[in-house]
């Protein structure tokens, strides 16, 4: 439990202690939340789970495109 | 029948190329600074002098600022592989997934524990601890990104896989053979020390500046000592790795090779070109001079390429049309056997669902021995498995122009400096500054010879980029391409202007 406080104390006084880290995790949380729920929700779904419910289902496809495609 | 508009191929690989590039800006500075910090941070250790411990610090902030905006452009290329890439995630299965969970578990825990050790442990664990993490966190990144080249060196030459025509996946059969395929090793080498090579020059590219504007002298005479005595080693590193690159790229992307050397037709004692102008109207199969004027190295593609200085090097023709008195198939021979690959995976799968198991059992046997070729079977002509040859020739020899010159100002700066000159040569510090961008110029070159130059593949010989793509909308990929332009020139932006405070600040400001 000690120990455990101590890593958490440890994170906290370091942020705490920033100056310009402070600016640089400002900038990396508005990034992470733009790629994360605004691209990857809005623009990048992963195709053949949306298109597809079962592994099976995805297999049968992928083996279509590469046999059926010109 | 689906037929894929090129449109939609070639916005897919664009936006790929772009997220790529935009990528590639940031991660080798932080492969290549947390090296060069460790080194200063060691001499602080070993010497306890608290002036290095103050230079660590100043760089350990330039690395946090690269390290800040770098993170997680990465990750759009795994959305990207998901949605534009679909059909190719699936056929990469977990040779793919294998190495890049390992790199995000181990890129997680190295980076978050040590990482946070480095930047905020400075007065709360002992000197030894504090450089231990600082050491770790620069093995740690090195690490990650031998895993990503594992993936990216299986696509150049796939290897310790089963296909398996009911899953459509690649199965890993021999993790070792993945790992150690020689591909992957030369790759990884070749691209880390190109990192080193990189960091190496943006320190001695903003201790140049200090030194132009009279300013933290002392500071800058150590820090370019280091960088360069750094950059020199490394530099050969580089070099050598670069040869063995070269040499397994002849053995198994002869294309490239050819591509890369502009070398239409095939020929022994084959010299490598140190400067040249390809001829713009040449088209494969004419008999026209594919060089406008070229300067030869006799020999050296041939030695560089085989280890032999007689060595028959093919060109792009000989590739293309074959050549029998050197035992080359020709693309046309190959993209039959694909056919008939393909061709069989579809009886097969047809038998299959036929439940007909003797001549599915046929079918399959057809298709395994032609396997290795199948991805010609998707070729609609030969002249299809030529990748752009300017565009990888020129990429190439940018990249060893620039590779040369950074060896050269290494060996300049590191002797001026010896003899305690270097701030008096204000030449030298001008070319010391100005070849910082180019250290970037040199980096996108190599990923452009290495991607650009293994075209049409996206698994070697196995899979065309035009059959990984998924069925998606091109105009949604088009949209998706400007967001990210935006998105990742807003993040430049913010990096150069981040970045130009904290130096214009000095190593006595915050950090």
């Amino acid at each position: 439990m000690k120990f455990s406080k101590k890593i958490f104390l440890f994170y906290v006084e370091g942020f705490q202690s920033m100056k310009l880290g402070k600016r640089l995790w400002l900038l990396i949380v508005i990034k992470l939340f733009v790629l994360f729920v605004i691209i990857k929700c809005l623009f990048f779904p992963n195709f053949l789970a949306t298109h597809f419910e079962t592994d099976a289902q995805r297999a049968e496809h992928v083996l279509q495109q590469l046999t059926t495609r010109k | 029948m689906i037929e894929h508009s090129d449109l939609l191929i070639d916005w897919s690989r664009a936006q790929f190329a772009l997220t790529a590039l935009y990528h590639w800006l940031f991660v080798p500075l932080t492969l290549g600074l947390t090296f060069i910090v460790a080194i200063m941070e060691s001499i602080y250790v070993k010497t306890g002098d608290e002036w290095w411990k103050e230079t660590t610090k100043f760089w350990m902030g330039l690395l946090a600022i690269n390290f800040a905006i770098g993170l997680a452009t990465g990750i759009i290329m795994e959305f990207e592989f998901g949605t534009n890439w679909s059909n190719y995630s699936w056929i990469v299965g977990d040779i793919f997934g294998a190495p890049l969970a390992i790199e995000g578990l181990m890129a997680f825990f190295m980076e978050s524990t040590f990482f946070a050790i480095m930047f905020f442990g400075w007065e709360k664990v002992s000197k030894r601890m504090h450089l231990t993490s600082t050491w770790l966190v620069a093995i740690g990144s090195n690490l990650s990104a031998l895993w990503i080249l594992v993936a990216n060196g299986w696509m150049q030459h796939p290897v310790g896989m089963h296909f398996n025509p009911d899953t459509a996946r690649n199965e890993m059969e021999d993790f070792w053979a993945v790992f150690f395929n020689p591909n992957a090793v030369s790759k990884f080498l070749h691209t880390v020390s190109s990192g080193y090579v990189l960091a190496s020059l943006f320190v001695i590219g903003v201790s140049a500046w200090y030194l132009l504007k009279k300013r933290e002298v002392l500071f800058a005479k150590r820090s370019i000592i280091v960088a360069s005595s750094f950059g020199l080693i490394t530099s050969f590193f580089l070099l050598m790795s670069g040869d063995e690159s070269a040499f397994n790229v002849a053995q198994k992307q002869p294309m490239k090779l050819a591509a890369m050397e502009g070398v239409y037709k095939g020929e022994n004692k084959a010299g490598i070109v140190a400067i040249g102008l390809l001829d713009p109207e040449k088209v494969l199969g004419d008999e026209k001079d594919p060089f406008i004027f070229k300067l030869e190295i006799p020999n050296a593609l041939s030695f560089l390429g085989y280890h032999s200085l007689s060595a028959f090097v093919p060109g792009v023709h000989d590739l293309v049309y074959g050549n029998e008195k050197h035992k080359i198939m020709s693309v046309i021979e190959k993209m039959q056997k694909g056919k008939l690959a393909v061709g069989a995976l579809s009886d097969y799968k047809k038998y299959k669902k036929e439940n007909n198991p003797q001549k599915a059992k046929e079918a399959l046997a057809i298709f395994e021995q032609n396997q290795a070729y199948m991805g010609y079977g998707y070729l609609k002509k030969p002249e299809d498995a030529v990748p752009n040859v300017a565009l990888t020739f020129y990429s190439f020899h940018t990249m060893v122009g620039l590779g040369t010159w950074f060896l050269v100002l290494f060996i300049m700066t590191l002797y001026f400096s010896m003899i305690n000159e270097i701030e008096k040569k204000r030449w030298l510090l001008r070319l010391m500054l100005m070849t910082l961008p180019l250290g970037y110029v040199a980096q996108e070159a190599g990923w452009i010879v290495a991607e650009a130059g293994r075209q049409p593949w996206a698994i070697q010989d196995l899979l065309p980029v035009g059959m990984a793509a998924s069925n998606v909308s091109s105009t949604s990929v088009m949209i998706t391409f400007w967001l990210f332009a935006v998105l990742f020139t807003g993040l430049l932006i913010a990096e150069i202007k981040i970045m130009f405070t904290q130096i214009k600040i000095g190593p006595e400001g915050e950090h």
